[in-house]
């Protein structure tokens, strides 16, 4: 950063003795390790792309994700969007602890990395409850008709509804009758079958993995932001003049947040 | 082993640190990348709320490709504010952000492309007209 920058000739830059980049030595290796990583998800997501654009249909996310604690149903993307903020709020005190780091004031950086780590688990615990949700499935579950998987409900005045996917719902003596002639059921979500897409049982397998692996990717972050605040704490960095262990896991963390914005998009968004 | 985070002279990470003054300039600039990447959250949050992909008739709603692409640049603005602002990329030297980004983007460029190309493909051949499937 600061001193960096400034105007170095080529020969002296290239010449040896110290790194071209003028980055350490563990930094670059943290961003090529970022890269590699970034090309598993970015592997992943496209896959996901690949499967979406050659199924027949793809469940709708705000349909899909609906609920929030305590609420129950009917609050399309908004808990998803609370946990899209506290990663981003997490990653801001992050960003924070490693601006005192520079300073060297030892005090913001244990206040600001603490929040991170209380905003990371925060993130998983409710990542946990999501899949929860998720695998779970809706209140009544889903029938087959003979026009079609449906999610069974009942509005206030306990009437059946149908919904048939698409934003369309079947109510009255059609629902009823769409209701008895019905051949299956289906609850929740598993690797074989899932409700929110009948017919394309891939769309949970992709979601348990590419959601899970972020989430693993997460509690790693945690872990490793609790290490080396201990580290703060003991004074390690203190010692050493300078604070880039935490600019190191700082640069895994946004990472983490990065590719939440992405999951964010392709899952829930469109 | 010679351990690189203890040298003292040429230590790039001594170089990084930096006085009050300079530090609240930075958190100014923190403040408001927050203000930035939350503002956009909600927005996309309030277009995947009110418009619907299909209409009352179950029909494709015709605004809904244009969402879509307002989807993804809205993402990549973001993740462009994480790293180059957050992440401090955009502090590093211009060789060092070239290393970092140019073999990603051409390799994520061109497996979209091939990716997209294929299963565009086989929509045709499992639910196109002449499909496959009976």
């Amino acid at each position: 950063m600061a001193g960096q920058s400034k105007n170095i000739s080529r020969s002296e830059l290239w010449g040896g003795n110290g790194s071209p980049f003028r980055i350490s030595y563990g930094k670059q290796w943290m961003w090529m390790f970022l890269v590699s990583d970034a090309l598993t998800f970015g592997g992943l997501l496209t896959a996901y792309g690949f499967a979406r654009h050659q199924a027949p249909s793809w469940p709708i996310g705000e349909e899909t994700f609906n609920a929030m604690p305590f609420l129950g149903n009917g609050y399309p993307l908004l808990y998803v969007a609370l946990m899209t903020f506290i990663l981003i709020v997490s990653s801001v005190t992050m960003v924070l602890a490693v601006e005192a780091g520079h300073r060297l004031d030892k005090k913001g950086v244990v206040k600001w990395l603490l929040l991170t780590v209380v905003g990371g688990l925060f993130f998983v615990g409710s990542q946990g409850w999501e899949w929860y949700h998720f695998i779970h499935g809706t209140h009544y579950g889903s029938i087959l008709t003979p026009e079609g998987w449906a999610v069974v409900d009942y509005n206030t005045a306990n009437e059946l509804i149908l919904r048939m996917g698409r934003g369309l719902t079947v109510t009255g003596a059609e629902a009823k009758a769409l209701f008895d002639g019905a051949t299956a059921t289906m609850q929740g979500a598993n690797l074989i079958e899932n409700e929110y897409a009948p017919l394309v049982p891939q769309y949970a397998n992709f979601f348990f993995f590419i959601t899970g692996f972020h989430g693993f990717h997460v509690f790693s972050g945690v872990v490793f932001n609790f290490i080396i605040l201990i580290n703060v704490i003991r004074g390690v960095y203190d010692k050493r003049g300078h604070y880039e262990m935490v600019e190191k896991v700082g640069l895994y963390w946004h990472f983490v947040d990065l590719v939440w914005v992405f999951v964010f998009t392709f899952f829930y968004l469109l | 082993m010679e351990r690189d985070d203890l040298i003292q002279d040429n230590n790039y990470s001594v170089s990084a640190n930096h006085d009050e003054a300079h530090g609240l300039v930075i958190r100014k600039k923190i403040w408001k990348v927050t203000g930035i990447l939350t503002l956009i959250t909600v927005i996309e949050v309030l277009i995947g709320a009110f418009i619907k992909q299909y209409d009352a008739a179950g029909e494709d709603n015709f605004l809904w490709p244009y969402v879509k692409i307002g989807f993804l640049v809205l993402t990549v603005v973001k993740a462009a504010y994480i790293v180059l602002i957050f992440m401090h990329l955009g502090d590093e030297r211009k060789s060092f952000k070239w290393v970092i980004l140019a073999p990603y983007i051409l390799f994520i460029a061109y497996l979209i492309f091939i990716c997209l190309a294929e299963s565009t493909y086989w929509h045709e051949v499992f639910q196109g007209e002449n499909s496959i499937n009976p």
